[in-house]
């Protein structure tokens, strides 16, 4: 049961991680930003790449792998997201989405469709006993999502980049208006969770131990649940709810005569949770 | 390429054109945007497909039963729409598509992962429909959708949805009943749908719940953003051109869906009213001639 908890755990995190990118997304532009999905897939490849040709050390690849991804973050709003914000916000979501069709293929044509397995040697703390077992991924993962979650928090309610964020979330002509530069402010929310997305990509990649290219696209899905459990915009909420949701999907799983498939039970609470809370479990 | 397949693709295009009709009037008209429309799809081709292979009706006795099914099931899965709207629906859809593809994988009645294999070609006064005939059948239900769909776009309904879409406090102080217009839209939307599935059902053969996956989903509002919300001939232009598009590049077969992905992006960047929705590319392309001559005559009278 407590292996079973800790399982869980980690598998939130990992959507925690997802989720907190596509949540300061939205509460920035009100965009859903599908492309996400392609982000952690990038960053798991190009930490496969460090592992493969540079250097044997994980902490190498997951530098670069959480770097790379985001540039292109900060490239993809620059390039794809900026033209279309004054249209209809559906438009970015196709814009988006065809990204994300497109960046699939790319990798595939690139690493071809196969998994390639993600075998990295590093130390790192871990617990194992008679009743409880964790691994050195698994508190690599949790002390990971930990530190990330931590940093953001004191970044946005203790500096000055975060009063920026802050302001520029509640109303961004005011903002704009009051002398700060939201391009800026724009760009580095997007280096931020394409950034944590692509590390998320390499730490999953180590603990399932494959990278292919669609591997982005149930997490991202499920990061979409998250967002929306947790409420629009609010980042303490996507770290909980991310860790809930893992949570009720292994508890109900377990459930005898209930046993759908994992995504349709996380898409089945999100929806019970939209007809009861419609503003997400801590949402404003 | 022979002209057997040319006639099939033609029919898989028709079909869609179906579908993104009674899309068109849930996120066109009402403004109700739905990613989660294969899941409408799929009910429509489950109910065909389980009343003809299970309950052996014929296709012309299940497809009424079919699309009044989907219409009910339409209908339960629009009551969302009451208490949530914007970005909380569009998620909700996504999670509505999610589950019924779920459901469908679950459980056996609907044959699981395995599918519903067999479900025949439909046979018209004894006769087996062949391709041509088939894509005949499509051919005429799509010109049926298209005059309801022509004819719903002149009634008062439709300025009704159209009202709700833009400003529901508004549309409400007109005493317009907003709540049920927006269930009424996905009726529509779903019937539609459910007779596209229905048709899809019968001309591919076997359902596998993967057929009706997220990815659909983006595909159909694809389409219809691709050809310009809101309009009937946008709608039809979007389905036959995107889909009739990955068919086109063929001859590069492993780079199709990057450049079809690209190209998508690229397009909807371009042109974020659609291909033929105001100031696109094509506007005024089609079935404008009529109305240009009336506007240069009100012109000439003003001046």
């Amino acid at each position: 049961m407590l292996q079973l908890l800790v399982d869980a755990f980690v598998l939130g995190c990992s959507y925690a991680l997802m989720a907190v990118g596509l949540n300061m997304v939205y509460g920035l532009l009100r965009i859903i930003h599908v492309a996400h999905a392609a982000l952690y897939t990038l960053g798991a490849y190009v930490g496969l790449y460090c592992l493969y040709h540079l250097s044997q050390s994980l902490w190498l690849s997951l530098t670069l792998g959480a770097v790379f991804p985001a540039l292109v973050g900060a490239l993809m709003y620059r390039i794809i997201y900026s033209p279309v914000l004054s249209a209809p916000r559906y438009v970015a979501l196709i814009a988006g989405a065809g990204v994300f069709i497109a960046s699939q293929e790319f990798y595939r044509l690139i690493a071809g469709p196969y998994p390639y397995p993600f075998n990295a040697q590093f130390k790192f703390l871990s617990i194992s006993s008679s009743h409880l077992n964790v691994t050195e991924t698994q508190m690599l993962i949790i002390t990971f999502m930990m530190c990330a979650f931590l940093c953001l928090y004191l970044i946005i309610n203790n500096t000055n980049l975060g009063l920026m964020w802050r302001a520029c979330t509640q109303d961004m002509e005011l903002a704009a208006s009051s002398g700060i530069n939201i391009n800026l402010i724009i760009a580095i929310n997007f280096i931020i969770g394409s950034a944590l997305a692509g590390s998320a990509g390499v730490l999953m990649a180590l603990y399932r131990n494959s990278v292919f290219p669609t591997m982005g696209a149930m997490v991202s899905y499920k990061a979409f649940v998250v967002v929306v459990l947790g409420g629009f915009g609010s980042i303490p909420g996507a770290a909980i709810a991310g860790i809930l949701l893992a949570l009720a999907e292994s508890l109900l799983g377990m459930v005898p005569f209930f046993n759908l498939p994992r995504d349709a039970i996380a898409f089945l609470v999100m929806v019970l949770v939209l007809m009861f809370k419609p503003k997400g479990l801590f949402g404003r | 390429m022979t002209f057997g397949y040319i006639l099939s693709i033609c029919t898989f295009a028709s079909i869609y054109a179906i579908l993104i009709l009674g899309l068109n009037i849930l996120t066109g008209y009402t403004k109700q945007v739905s990613l989660g429309h294969a899941a409408f799809f799929a009910i429509g081709a489950y109910a065909q497909a389980l009343l003809v292979t299970k309950a052996g009706l014929t296709f012309w006795s299940a497809l009424p039963l079919s699309i009044v099914l989907s219409m009910a099931i339409g209908i339960v899965m629009g009551l969302p729409s009451l208490r949530v709207s914007d970005d909380f629906l569009v998620l909700t859809t996504i999670g509505l598509n999610f589950i019924v593809m779920g459901i469908t994988e679950y459980f056996d009645f609907f044959g699981g992962a395995m599918g519903i294999i067999g479900i025949n070609v439909p046979s018209f006064m004894g006769h087996p429909l062949g391709t041509t005939g088939y894509f005949v059948v499509t051919l005429i239900f799509l010109m049926l959708a298209i005059y309801i769909s022509y004819f719903f776009s002149k009634t008062w309904g439709r300025l009704a949805m159209e009202a709700t879409g833009e400003d529901e406090q508004a549309a409400q102080a007109l005493g317009i009943n907003t709540a049920l217009y927006k269930i009424y839209a996905f009726a529509l939307s779903s019937a539609f749908t459910g007779l596209a599935g229905a048709l899809w059902a019968h001309s591919i053969g076997s359902l596998f719940p993967r057929n009706f996956s997220f990815e659909m989903s983006v595909l159909f509002l694809s389409m219809l953003v691709f050809g310009g919300l809101g309009t009937i001939k946008g709608a039809i232009f979007g389905a036959f051109f995107l889909y009739l598009l990955p068919e086109c590049f063929r001859f590069i077969e492993s780079y199709r869906m990057l450049v079809y992905g690209a190209l998508l992006t690229v397009i909807v960047i371009l042109q974020p009213n659609g291909m033929l929705g105001r100031g696109g590319l094509l506007d005024g392309c089609f079935f404008k001639l009529k109305k240009r001559g009336t506007e240069t005559q009100g012109i000439s009278k003003i001046g």
